[in-house]
């Protein structure tokens, strides 16, 4: 029997750490000798935290645990008399956990990721110098889980023909875009994968040297990859002679807070310590890649696939997925939805099954608006889009794309147009500044979004929007710019009633956009507590006590703090 | 302040290739942020021109060129955490701080700077002080949160 605590960054925040040190507390004082240790996250961070137990192959998860749950648990693993059932998992919830194979996040949650015996327990680090490793890798059919979906066969193969010594291999480990979060989720569950992985992916082209390049804003994520580096090298798996005649060295670098060294000339500009800013490609970092070296370079989700496919075979990967894109896919399930976290899919499901059936549909009994895939670089997809498949090619044609798998899901209550100009004002700021269509366009077309939600939208904006989008597309050298219009786009194909409505009727139907709103009082539901007055901070609601009050628009500063604050629900915005 | 305490440093990373970005986060690490005159140390220590070095400081959102409180609060603004209401928890620290995005309050304690996804969407509207993450955050609970530094340290 094993106890296992969910100690990632979402586990970390609800307070995992504490119950972890309780729990072990509370054992001793049972005076039982059971060791209670660490793990990642399993996905489902709606019930964080969890306490899992193992018992031989079966878990058994208690969710939402607090202090009283510890208290049950240690009883139970004690064998007294205890209510810990009633913290387990419902059976709905642990047959999602189940109903797709988990390919990427195999280990998460499930191992300890700051234990090597773990991991090689879990099928880890096996001998993989008898296969041929392009070969699976291309029959596999995995794709770069990054964003752009290009073929890592195709890539690994382009290093290993390139001439030239000190080949790299490089994870990009800089998980920027807004709204996902797998990559944090494997480093912290399951950082032995990525450097199997890299060792797979080195041994294969030809590669010494490892690096991986990981955001500074993950600083659970740096530790325990910290822990695995070591671990691997004491253990030789990575360092010198690790396989026969074949030698790797795996180093971390921390990057330094910049959303377009994603990219990868701009991420090896940002290795050899430069501003990571793009260049043109060719040619390609197969050929010069760091310091002028064939480098190959992969993002975390698609390392983690790596051993699996070298364990099982690329046949058994290929058979999950559709025609054109094949294997699992993980998603990162935010915003307004019920079940937020990670889930694990295999392509060729529709959105709706992922969105409804895995997430569990909209938060509040609200209705569903939209889904943002992709990022900065993808788009809102409406509901009447909702069957269409998760493959990279069914995605692309709706005008958003696969991305690296954030799923932002938007109920009646968020404006599509704010959410335009929320993706420009990342764009602007994150453009690197060397093209000029990006670092320019990119503020004049967020100048333009900022005027329509506050209210100034005049006739024409429309089009001009549609102009410097096409401009920016052509005149970027890379993939920031080139989409960065992408959510103006989606969000002018499928939602242009919102901004004609702001534009012309200076409404905003999802009643988000501040300017364009005005608070009023009910005076038929005011109760008179004078609640709302005592709240406003700028004292434009009067009234007497037990007396309808109302709202002085000259003084309002549309703060909403009164709408919130009713209990009554008697202060309107329209 | 005594920047030689950076020398050790220095002298290990400056051998590898492109390592500025290590001995700049090391500087940061020390010194909590980077004044022009710890630029100018730098260069003159590593061989590099001080407006390469400025240029590639300014260039990461990390790296910053004005002191900071002694608690950094660090409101993600990734698209979750907009969609969950960010910008009321800003408005709200925003007022119980009296200071704006990038600005530390008068006794030194607090700086609040809004930055991109902090990568724990399933617990927005997030914040980090520190190190320490705080999410599902209401405007109340975020002004509690500091409010309860504030006791602690008095």
């Amino acid at each position: 029997m094993r106890v296992l605590v969910g100690r990632g960054s979402c586990g970390e925040a609800a307070g995992a750490h504490a119950l972890q040190k309780l729990l072990q507390q509370k054992l001793l004082e049972e005076g039982c000798d059971i060791a209670v240790e660490t793990a990642g996250c399993i996905g489902a961070c709606f019930l964080e935290p969890i306490i899992s137990v193992q018992d031989g192959d079966a878990f058994r998860d208690y969710v939402r645990v607090d202090n009283t749950a510890v208290e049950e648990i240690a009883r139970m693993l004690c064998g007294k008399p205890n209510k810990a059932s009633d913290y387990l998992m419902n059976c709905e919830d642990a047959q999602l956990l189940k109903k797709h194979p988990r390919i990427a996040l195999r280990n998460c949650g499930r191992i300890n990721p700051e234990a090597i015996q773990d991991y090689i327990a879990a099928g880890g680090y096996s001998d993989f110098t008898q296969k041929d490793i392009l070969a699976e890798i291309k029959s596999s059919g995995l794709a770069g889980r990054g964003g752009a979906g290009f073929s890592t066969w195709f890539k690994w193969n382009a290093v290993r023909n390139s001439q030239g010594a000190n080949k790299t291999v490089i994870v990009n480990a800089d998980e920027g875009d807004p709204g996902a979060f797998m990559d944090r989720a494997i480093l912290e569950g399951d950082p032995h994968s990525i450097i199997e992985g890299m060792l797979i992916c080195a041994y294969a082209v030809g590669a010494n040297e490892g690096i991986i390049y990981v955001r500074a804003e993950y600083p659970l994520a740096i530790a325990r990859l910290k822990t695995a580096v070591k671990q691997a090298e004491e253990g030789g798996y990575i360092g010198k002679n690790c396989l026969p005649d074949f030698s790797f060295y795996v180093r971390i670098k921390e990057g330094a807070g910049a959303f377009v060294c994603g990219e990868e000339t701009a991420l090896i500009a940002s290795l050899e310590g430069e501003r990571g800013m793009p260049r043109l490609k060719p040619p390609f970092p197969a050929e010069k890649g760091y310091f002028g070296n064939p480098s190959n370079i992969n993002n975390v989700e698609t390392f983690a696939n790596v051993p699996w496919i070298m364990q099982n075979g690329g046949a058994a990967f290929s058979a999950i997925g559709t025609q054109t894109s094949k294997g699992s896919k993980v998603f990162a399930l935010t915003g307004k939805i019920k079940k937020g976290g990670l889930v694990e899919i295999p392509m060729g499901l529709t959105l709706r099954e992922c969105i409804f059936d895995m997430g569990g549909g909209i938060l509040g009994g609200k209705r569903f608006k939209a889904v943002q895939l992709g990022g900065p670089s993808g788009g809102c997809i409406p509901e009447s889009l909702l069957d269409t498949v998760i493959d990279y090619k069914a995605l692309s044609e709706t005008g958003a794309i696969m991305g690296s798998g954030g799923m932002v899901v938007m109920d009646e209550t968020t404006c599509m147009v704010n959410m335009a100009r929320f993706f420009l004002d990342f764009t602007a700021k994150e453009s690197c500044g060397k093209c000029t269509h990006c670092r320019i366009g990119t503020k004049r077309m967020l100048e333009i979004l900022q005027r329509i939600t506050d209210g100034g939208g005049r006739e024409g904006d429309i089009e001009q929007l549609e102009e410097l989008a096409a401009c920016i597309k052509d005149g970027a050298l890379c993939g920031l710019g080139q989409t960065a219009p992408n959510p103006v786009l989606t969000a002018l194909r499928y939602f242009k009633d919102e901004f004609i409505s702001h534009i012309r009727d200076k409404k905003c139907l999802a009643k988000e956009c501040r300017a364009l709103l005005t608070y009023i009082i009910d005076t038929e539901k005011c109760t008179g507590c004078t609640l709302c007055a005592k709240k406003c901070g700028a004292g434009a609601i009067s009234g007497q006590l037990k007396n309808a009050h109302s709202i002085d628009n000259q003084k309002c500063t549309k703060c909403g703090v009164c709408a919130r604050v009713c209990k009554f629900g008697a202060v309107k915005a329209e | 302040m005594d920047f030689s305490v950076l020398d050790a440093f220095i002298e290990k990373y400056k051998p590898q290739r492109g390592s500025l970005i290590t001995i700049l986060q090391e500087a940061q690490r020390i010194f909590g942020y980077l004044p022009v005159q710890l630029i100018e140390y730098i260069a003159l220590k590593t061989g590099e021109k001080p407006a390469k070095i400025q240029g590639v400081a300014t260039f990461y959102t990390q790296f910053r060129s004005q002191p900071v409180g002694k608690y950094l609060i660090m409101l993600c603004q990734g698209t979750a955490c907009h969609v969950n209401g960010a910008n009321v928890l800003y408005e709200a620290l925003s007022n119980e701080l009296g200071v704006s995005d990038g600005g530390t309050t008068k006794d030194g304690l607090f700086t609040l700077s809004t930055v991109a996804c902090l990568g724990c969407c399933s617990l927005s509207p997030a914040m980090m002080i520190n190190e320490k993450t705080y999410g599902k955050l209401t405007a109340e609970t975020a002004v509690a949160a500091v409010r309860a530094i504030m006791g602690a340290e008095k």
